[in-house]
């Protein structure tokens, strides 16, 4: 019962995230790297942005080509003034990338997000309630042995009073209970299963690293950077839509942003311990490994990789692929790496078991009537038109197969 | 066609008893490696039950402990520094390149995984090769990771840096300058040369080929005025000869003679008809195995069968032939030739000028220039000239040259008086080489600056004139070595490096670099259509060279005759593990070369009948093979011996390119001998056929690795002996297209006909393929044999190198092999080729057996294999009637935990080409995307499925369905002769639906009776003969 309602909250929860406007989701994809609505990042804050232009037209004009824009745009002055102002950073230009009713589904957005309802994604992964659970009921378990072992006692104590009311000369020495056969093979019963229970989950959980969170060579906040400036998971980690891996951000990437943020003035810090974290002295290391001095022009060819220790590792055998799962299947990063927006140090918020992939795989739907590769799937359209069946999970596609992952 | 037999092997020819008990266990329990616990009876039965029970604990415990006691090790991820835009971590990129070696000309795909190039494929837009490769071009990515490649340049044996070489060299480079190469394709390598040259006075720059082409040369000199070798056109002959010519193994050009040949090979069934292909050879090659009708002769011979023949179609009588088989052969060869008139093209093999001339007259006389031979485009692929070369050795032994600079080139090897090379060579001053290995002319350098690999350089190709294919770097040079135009160009004091020469030499010929950038982007530059030349023929050297020919002497002693094998070729394959295991297409054999006998010497030297049961098997069940001793021309040479039926009867085939110098690849070690000191000069010509040899026993005995009996089908079904494949004569065939239709709706007319065979042939429940159902098509009228996809698939897929010792006790790992089946005539028997690898039975007998589930059956039709699953019982292996699957005996790639299970004390020898492949260095080729087995585990054809997924997921990701061209399995993309079509038979607009729909009546099933229900469907082979029906077997 209780697990019901877990599940239901979960689905409750998910199919309301999936139903995110576009503005929203078009701002978070393409602007957030580099404009927040109330903070000034590399670019201005965009909260109020249509008061500062003439009209919208203008607006698509600058954010179509901005370089153009500052050449022969109708509303020049302010645009020169706005690239005086950065640092003369040239803002992308979107052509191609955007078309006009994006960008008023952008402003749109704009317009009417609060700064506080901007928030925090919606969480939507597992939600853990095992633990608790068991601590409950541990709990209980014991209270009630306690219980039980106590009325035993009492009841022993009474007939013994009750026998000798009656008359009846006491036993001299009664076996004590620990001494009892009965016991004694019922506990050895209860220690063996313990024993092989215990055994059993070390030895499932033998290569399982839940709750990883190795040092990393640079105190990276992703609370700081997706929650706080709420940045696209995309904008660093550019393969999760192309490729196998999400890819760990190049030096480049991150200079794309901290040629300009050059000391943290945020929240304070903590790490794991609860020390706290100097954010200044952190951008310092980035711009070591960046070869950068912290003013003027940055020299890309100076950079050195940055070594961080792998959190999220599969075994040799299993095949991956980020594409199909956050391009192709539509799952939210957090789904398996947790809130990351709220997590400082990155740690391994899943099991990465196969269990725990399969399990996923039983249950969730595909973009069948989506995504045209699926048009080949002729029965299945059948039978979701005849209502025989309401979605296709991607068990059905053969998702729960051996070659699937392993070859 | 009921009473034809095809055998494998000679006891499955004769039915002999250890056939019949090798069909029964496919791990005969004295092949399998013995385990440190004697458990042979089984562990109860066991001297010591109670200690073994105990040992077997102990090691489980401890084995598991160690295992979980071990620390998780950390990994480190590093990203780049700064990321190139278009490149995707985890994603392959193809750059377009050109493989060369020594003129052999392949334009290729490299497939480039995170900066390391690990596979190849064909360059569709090449209309030389159209997109296919050959097994030596396959196989060349590895010898990019070789670990014996020369890592820096050398002064003396001593490592130096290019400063100090080019130091010496400024000085040491004087005198009389040779520049001695193979022949070189490149047309601004040329310039280069020549450039360089022009700055020593009396350079010279000669041309040397290890298997010489001087022949064809000078025959088409004398006849045509140019010493050149003009393109053929196997697509447009209707009938083909071939006197001698593997055209379609080792010949000139072979891949693309293939691809042009299978044109015409394969079948409508609608209007069936195709090229008509004789074969006149000496010793059987995959061409002869190919062929319609095959004839043999002697080597000596092949000139008197081309004048024969060109009497013959002039309208003479046939003579100075006595066997009386080859005079009708050569009758109705000239019958054919004359009918087809136009239509018609005639190739030989031989080095011999005048052989060569007669050949160009039969071509004038069957107007084969202008149509199947076009003089407009010549082949450049070979241009060495073996009189040039004999003139440098003079030159050399004389003194009178100073600094000799090689490239390529390899005489110490190859050239048949290696030793007066070596000699002339220590009486050069400055000897130079820049071969990427220590080969034999190599160590005997004074310098050593070994060139890139092809794969990290610049450079560009002209296999044809007007035909450009450009070669551009595919990953950063590994070692210090040095280009070597970058070395002629830097003594030339030319100022640039070569590849700012090559892009400045291109870009004024392409209007610019944009033109430049083009082109080595396609990788091709390709001229317009161009109407073929006749050539204008000159008839003037004919008649001398008929006499000449008449004048040869064939006398009845045993004629010797070199041959090249497709995986080895002139020697460039020997280092190489990958074609050295590639089993031979006619013998099966790896790793060695032997003599081809016929079963004529076998029975009167040897006292082998190969028809009589017990003889036969005594020689075929043991892979130690007596060594006998062939004396000839005052040489002798050793070697052990395989009998091959279709060898000419008193002829000996010996394959060159073995015997090579263990310094360039632990892969040449040990295997084979040199037989190019047995070829030798005759007027001025290298000749590789010799006379007069005698063959001598000599009792001792050598293993001989063959895969030939390895794959068993137990065929008898019923007691009734079923064919694994299906053949026809093109007569039978027009007579009645439905005969093996027939036949198959006879088989299954019980179950409901051959559309109810599946559900109704079998109590277990039919599964649904909703979606997508792979199925794979293969042409055996197209197969040749070559085994290109032999080592694509073992390059694509991981599979380990085994080496011979492993090999020889049937432990070879080949996901596909190419079964040889031989019916008819034992002195001269029909060959067919039939790939084989796993047929993906929807009703899979493997699946069942497998107490684990590690191999299951996937709604797409897969036969999965899960490695991780697996136990390795080898139930599955033996319950498998295909004999496709393969079992990992040792830990051959070194992905095993445990470090011991490469103890040769526990699992028997592994060479050390096998530790070599598990070197950091070899490992780079590995493909990321599939699982490096460990020992113990099945594992088998899994139609590669990485490429599948690879496919479904591009379509996903563009949101479209998916279409042909996402899919080419690696067999399939090798495929010279594109005998492979793959693709989901549920959809009907793919290739592989309308394969199956157009070719209704040659489609089967190989043992369709077992009601496994392959996914692998073949289509009947058909020879073009006249006759309807074979000879019954004797």
């Amino acid at each position: 019962m209780r697990l019901g309602v877990v599940f239901s909250l979960v689905f409750f929860i998910s199919s309301t995230s999936l139903h995110a406007q576009d503005g929203k989701a078009l701002f978070q994809a393409n602007c957030a790297s580099c404009h927040s609505l109330t903070k000034v990042l590399t670019g201005p804050a965009l909260m109020g942005v249509e008061d500062r232009w003439p009209d919208r037209k203008e607006l698509h004009a600058w954010v179509l080509n901005s370089s153009a824009y500052l050449k022969n745009g109708k509303h020049k002055a302010y645009a020169d003034n706005l690239f005086a102002q950065y640092n003369k950073n040239v803002m992308t230009a979107f052509q191609g990338t955007l078309n006009e009713k994006d960008i008023d589904a952008i402003l749109d957005y704009i317009k009417t997000a609060k700064p506080a309802a901007v928030g925090t994604p919606t969480p939507n992964g597992e939600v853990k309630a095992d633990d608790d659970n068991t601590m409950f009921y541990g709990i209980i378990t014991v209270v009630l042995a306690i219980a039980v072992l106590i009325l035993i006692q009492v009841n022993k104590n009474l007939k013994r009073i009750a026998e000798k009311k009656e008359g009846e000369p006491a036993l001299a020495t009664p076996t004590p209970w620990y001494r009892k056969k009965s016991v004694i093979v019922f506990l050895s019963i209860i220690i063996f299963l313990g024993f092989c229970y215990c055994l059993a989950k070390n030895a499932i959980g033998l290569g399982q690293y839940q709750n990883y969170e190795p040092t990393q060579p640079i105190f990276y906040s992703h609370k700081v950077h997706a929650g706080v400036n709420q940045i696209n998971c995309q904008y660093c980690h550019i393969g999760v839509y192309q490729g196998k891996q999400a890819t760990i951000p190049s030096v480049n990437i991150c200079m794309n942003c901290h040629k300009a943020i050059t000391e943290y003035t945020g929240a304070p810090l903590h790490d794991e311990d609860g020390n706290e974290v100097n954010g200044t002295a952190e951008i310092q290391k980035l711009f070591k490994y960046a070869g950068f001095s912290g003013k003027g022009d940055w020299d890309a060819s100076k950079a050195k990789p940055i070594e961080c220790t792998r959190i999220h590792n599969l075994p040799d055998h299993v095949y991956f692929n980020h594409s199909q799962h956050v391009k192709v299947g539509q799952v939210a990063c957090q789904t398996c790496h947790g809130e990351v927006t709220k997590m400082d140090e990155m740690k391994q918020f899943s099991p990465l078991t196969m269990g725990w992939c399969i399990n996923c795989h039983r249950t969730t739907k595909v973009q069948f009537n989506d995504n045209g590769f699926y048009s080949m799937y002729e029965k299945y359209h059948e039978q979701l038109k005849s209502g025989k069946i309401d979605s296709v999970t991607v068990q059905m596609i053969g998702g729960t197969e051996c070659q699937k992952c392993h070859y | 066609m009921e009473n034809k037999k095809y055998w494998q092997s000679f006891g499955e020819r004769n039915e002999s008893e250890a056939y019949k008990q090798s069909v029964k266990d496919e791990f005969p329990k004295a092949q399998e490696p013995q385990i440190p616990f004697d458990e042979s009876k089984g562990v109860l039965d066991a001297v010591t039950p109670r200690r073994d029970f105990l040992k077997y604990l102990g090691f489980s415990t401890a084995a598991a402990a160690i295992a979980a006691g071990c620390e998780t090790p950390v990994h480190k991820s590093i990203p780049f520094a700064n990321k190139p835009e278009d490149l995707v971590p985890g994603q392959a990129d193809y750059y377009a390149t050109t493989y060369v070696q020594d003129g052999d000309v392949l334009s290729i795909l490299a497939r480039v995984r995170d900066g390391r190039p690990i596979k190849i494929t064909g360059n569709n837009q090449s209309p030389i090769y159209k997109g296919c490769t050959s097994a030596r071009a396959e196989a060349s990515v590895l010898d990019l990771y070789n670990t014996a490649r020369l890592r820096f340049p050398y002064i003396k044996d001593k490592e130096a840096t290019f400063a100090q070489i080019d130091k010496a060299l400024a000085s040491d480079i004087a005198g009389n300058v040779v520049v001695l190469t193979s022949t070189i394709v490149s047309p601004s390598t040329k310039e280069i040369i020549a450039s360089f040259l022009a700055k020593y006075p009396g350079g010279k720059h000669v041309t040397y080929d290890a298997v010489s082409y001087a022949g064809i040369l000078a025959a088409n000199e004398s006849t045509f005025g140019k010493r050149a070798i003009p393109s053929y056109k196997f697509e447009n002959a209707q009938t083909i000869v071939s006197i001698g010519a593997d055209f379609l193994g080792t010949w000139l050009s072979p891949t693309e003679f293939t691809k042009q040949y299978a044109v015409n090979r394969r079948i409508d069934e609608k209007k069936p008809a195709m090229s008509r292909h004789y074969q006149f050879e000496s010793v059987l090659s995959p061409t002869g195995a190919s062929a319609d009708y095959k004839f043999l002769c002697k080597p000596s011979e092949w000139g008197k069968v081309a004048v024969a023949l060109l009497n013959a179609v002039n309208g003479q009588a046939v003579s100075g032939i006595s066997d009386a088989k080859l005079v009708e052969g050569i009758k109705k060869v000239a019958k054919d030739l004359a009918e087809t008139k136009g239509k018609a093209l005639v190739v030989s093999g031989s080095n011999d000028p005048n052989v060569q001339i007669a050949v160009n007259a039969l071509n004038q006389a069957i107007g084969a220039y202008g149509t199947t031979i076009d003089w407009a485009i010549t082949l450049n692929n070979r241009a060495g000239y073996d009189a040039d070369f004999a003139q440098l050795v003079a030159d050399m032994n004389a003194g009178t040259v100073n600094t000799l600079l090689v490239y390529g080139a390899n005489p110490a090897y190859n050239y048949f008086d290696a030793d007066k090379f070596k000699k002339g060579l220590e009486k050069v001053r400055t000897t130079v080489s820049f071969s990427s290995f220590d080969d034999e002319t190599t160590q005997l350098c004074k310098y050593k600056i070994p060139d890139h690999h092809y794969l990290e350089s610049w450079g560009d190709a002209e296999p044809k004139s007007g035909y450009f294919s450009f070669i551009q770097p595919t990953i950063n040079p590994l070692f210090k070595t040095r280009q070597w135009q970058d070395s002629l160009l830097k003594w030339a004091g030319a100022g640039l490096e070569y590849a700012a020469y090559l892009k400045q030499y291109w870009s004024a010929k392409l209007g610019g670099e944009g033109g430049w950038f083009n082109a080595i982007q396609t990788g091709v530059l390709n001229p317009a259509e161009t109407a073929a030349s006749a050539g204008a023929f000159n008839s003037a050297a004919v008649a001398n060279a008929i006499s000449a020919i008449g004048a040869t002497k064939t006398g009845s002693d045993i004629e010797v005759l070199l041959y090249q094998k497709v995986s080895i070729g002139e020697g460039q394959g020997a280092n190489n593990p990958f074609l050295q295991e590639m089993p031979d297409p006619i013998t099966c054999s790896t790793w060695d070369n032997y003599f081809v006998i016929s079963p004529k010497i076998a029975k009167s030297l040897l006292n082998i009948d190969i028809t009589n049961e017990g003889q036969s098997d005594d020689y075929e069940v043991h892979p130690e093979k007596e060594v006998l001793k062939l004396t000839i021309n005052g040489k002798e040479l050793t070697l052990p011996f395989l009998i091959v039926p279709g060898t000419q009867a008193d002829t000996i085939g010996v394959a060159v390119g073995y015997g090579r110098s263990e310094k360039i690849g632990k892969a040449a070690k040990g295997s084979g001998k040199n037989v190019y000191p047995f070829s030798y000069v005759k007027d001025g010509f290298v000749n590789y056929n010799l006379s007069g040899g005698k063959l001598e026993r000599t009792g001792e005995k050598y293993t001989i690795a063959q895969t030939q009996t390895h794959g068993r089908y137990d065929s008898k079904i019923g007691g009734k002996r079923v064919e694994v494949m299906k053949e026809l004569t093109l007569a039978q065939f027009v007579h009645d297209p439905k005969e093996i239709f027939k036949e198959r709706e006879h088989e299954f007319e019980e179950f409901g006909g051959l559309e109810n065979f599946e559900k109704q042939g079998t109590i277990y429940p039919y599964h649904e393929k909703p979606g997508i159902h792979w199925a794979m098509s293969v042409d055996l009228n197209a197969c040749t044999g070559c085994g290109a996809c032999v080592v694509a698939c073992s390059i694509e897929n991981n599979v380990p190198i085994v080496g011979k010792g492993e090999v020889a006790r049937f432990h070879d790992m080949h996901w596909l092999r190419i079964d040889r089946y031989y019916s008819g005539d034992v002195e001269n028997p029909d060959v067919v080729f039939q790939p084989m690898m796993c047929q993906h039975c929807d009703n899979a007998p493997c699946e069942n057996v497998c107490p684990v589930s590690a191999t299951n059956h996937s709604t797409e039709g897969l036969n999965q294999m899960a490695y991780n699953r697996c136990i390795g019982t080898r139930y599955c292996a033996n319950n498998c009637p295909y004999k496709v699957r393969r079992f990992n005996w040792a830990d051959y790639t070194g992905a095993d935990s445990f470090k011991n299970n490469q103890d040769q004390k526990l699992v028997g020898d592994l060479g050390e080409v096998v530790l070599d492949m598990n070197d950091d260095l070899t490992r780079m080729v590995l493909n990321p995307d599939v699982t490096v087995r460990s020992r113990g585990v099945i594992e088998k054809c899994s139609f590669c499925v990485q490429r599948l997924q690879d496919a479904k997921l591009k379509a996903k990701r563009e949101s479209r369905p998916m279409v042909d061209s996402d899919i080419e399995t690696a067999c399939q993309s090798s495929c010279p002769s594109d005998c492979f079509v793959f693709g989901n038979v549920n959809d009907k607009n793919s290739a592989i639906s309308k394969t199956r729909k157009d070719n209704p009546y040659r489609l089967f099933y190989s043992l369709e009776q077992l009601h496994v229900m392959p996914n692998v469907n073949y289509l009947t082979k058909v020879r073009n003969k006249t006759e309807m029906e074979e000879a019954a077997e004797a």
